[in-house]
């Protein structure tokens, strides 16, 4: 890289150093690139070459062809979805397009000379920022009222509530060894059994006990269980007899 | 003599209680907060701070009554501003810089306006100037587009103090300020035609 690009000094909103230093840290993504002003760099490097007598055609092309490419990249990375659309622009729709937007941001960068000139001419302005926050609007007060219509109300609310219920609270578990005893009965009587079809009827908690119970048997070798995949039926028999 | 006449007079006595209201506000008071506060005509109001204006005026009094961002506000007067300035910081004004101020004036006029859309026309990133001028108070966030729900910005009442414009509509015509686009393409062309020669 020619020294003149290599060694061009930057101070932009995003990064301060010398140019290589910049595509350094961009390669790297250190740095990102929709944060680079590329028309600041731009503007650089014309500054340093109209310092000099003589025209580095060197370092010209090379700036070039970098800046050519920083730009891609970071219209790439600006407008990612716009890729294809940006394909079937012909030339004249792009010229158009490329002319409104410089012309918005023209006019903005226009606003915003608008505004610091305005700045140093309020410069002598001073005003209070206090933090005092201002009274909510008074709350209008209420209409003539019958002092007897109070008094039904605060009867309602002095009336004492009833208790709460505390039922639905109470569980009530059947002993197990009530199913121990049935199931112990059915080994005996048939051999084997689907757990499914005996608890069916039964209610959740009952369900439960019902399983501890099988598990109980099954712990003391009493029972064998199978059951082929989870949520399909238990299948219960005789340990001595298979 | 002269504290009695002013007592009889009822304008003076609303303008007193607008000045008590002006002096304790910490932002501007629009005519309609000032009725309900004095518990009077806006009309009446509005007279009483043409009365208060013209005491409260440069060269005639260290406090300036000012319309500004809507409502009405006390500012120091302006031949008093050295010693403001060594007695008093001002962080919001100081040091905005150039990114700040273009962001800035894209709020002012396109607001709401979300980030990026402000990253379209300038062509760069605009995060930090936004979360800038978030922090000083200039811009702050009115709801979200609603296609993307991206956060959009709208300028402050402290924008317009800052910048000592009445309300929001004392901007200038963006026309006025920039060439139209037409002269632009031109421009453009004529690069076109040099460059193909």
């Amino acid at each position: 890289m020619a020294t003149a690009v290599r060694e061009l000094p930057l101070d932009l909103d995003a990064f301060e150093g010398p140019f290589d230093l910049l595509l350094t840290l961009v390669l790297r993504e250190e740095l990102e690139l929709r944060d680079v002003d590329v028309a600041e760099i731009v503007l650089a490097f014309v500054e340093r070459l109209a310092e000099r007598d003589e025209l580095d055609l060197e370092a010209c092309g090379e700036f070039l062809v970098l800046s050519a490419a920083l730009l891609e990249l970071k219209a790439r990375g600006l407008f990612p979805d716009e890729e294809l659309d940006l394909e079937g622009l012909d030339p004249e729709d792009a010229a158009e397009e490329l002319a409104e937007r410089l012309a918005a941001y023209r006019r903005f960068r226009a606003a915003a000379g608008w505004l610091e000139e305005r700045l140093e001419a309020e410069s002598d302005r001073f005003f209070r920022l206090g933090a005092a926050p201002l009274a909510p609007a008074p709350s209008r007060p209420l209409a003539q009222q019958d002092p007897a219509q109070l008094v039904v109300a605060l009867r309602s609310l002095a009336a004492v509530p009833p208790e709460p219920s505390l039922r639905h609270l109470v569980l009530s578990y059947p002993p197990l060894s009530r199913f121990l005893d049935r199931f112990r009965n059915l080994l005996r009587a048939r051999g084997r059994f689907a757990f499914d079809n005996e608890v069916d009827r039964l209610s959740r908690v009952e369900q439960i006990v019902a399983f501890l119970a099988l598990l109980e048997l099954r712990k003391r070798g009493e029972a064998q269980i199978a059951q082929a995949g989870p949520f399909e039926p238990i299948t219960v028999w005789n340990a001595s007899a298979s | 003599m002269e504290r009695l006449r002013l007592v009889e007079n009822p304008v003076d006595r609303l303008a007193r209680t607008i000045e008590a209201l002006l002096v304790i506000a910490s932002k501007p008071l629009s005519v309609a907060e000032l009725a309900a506060a004095t518990e009077e005509e806006e009309e009446r109001v509005e007279t009483a701070l043409g009365l208060i204006a013209s005491r409260f005026r440069e060269g005639r009094s260290g406090i300036v009554l000012e319309h500004v961002a809507g409502g009405y506000a006390y500012r120091a007067a302006r031949d008093a501003a050295d010693a403001c300035g060594r007695l008093v910081e001002r962080p919001v004004q100081r040091g905005l810089s150039q990114a700040a101020l273009e962001t800035l004036a894209i709020v002012a006029y396109l607001g709401p306006v979300s980030r990026p859309e402000i990253a379209r026309i300038r062509g760069v990133a605009a995060d930090s100037a936004v979360a800038g001028l978030v922090e000083r108070g200039l811009i702050a966030e009115a709801g979200r587009e609603e296609e993307g729900g991206a956060v959009r910005y709208e300028t402050t009442p402290l924008f317009e103090r800052v910048f000592g414009l009445e309300n929001a509509d004392a901007l200038p015509e963006l026309d006025e300020l920039a060439g139209d686009v037409e002269e632009l393409r031109t421009r453009l062309e004529d690069v076109a035609a040099r460059r193909g020669a």
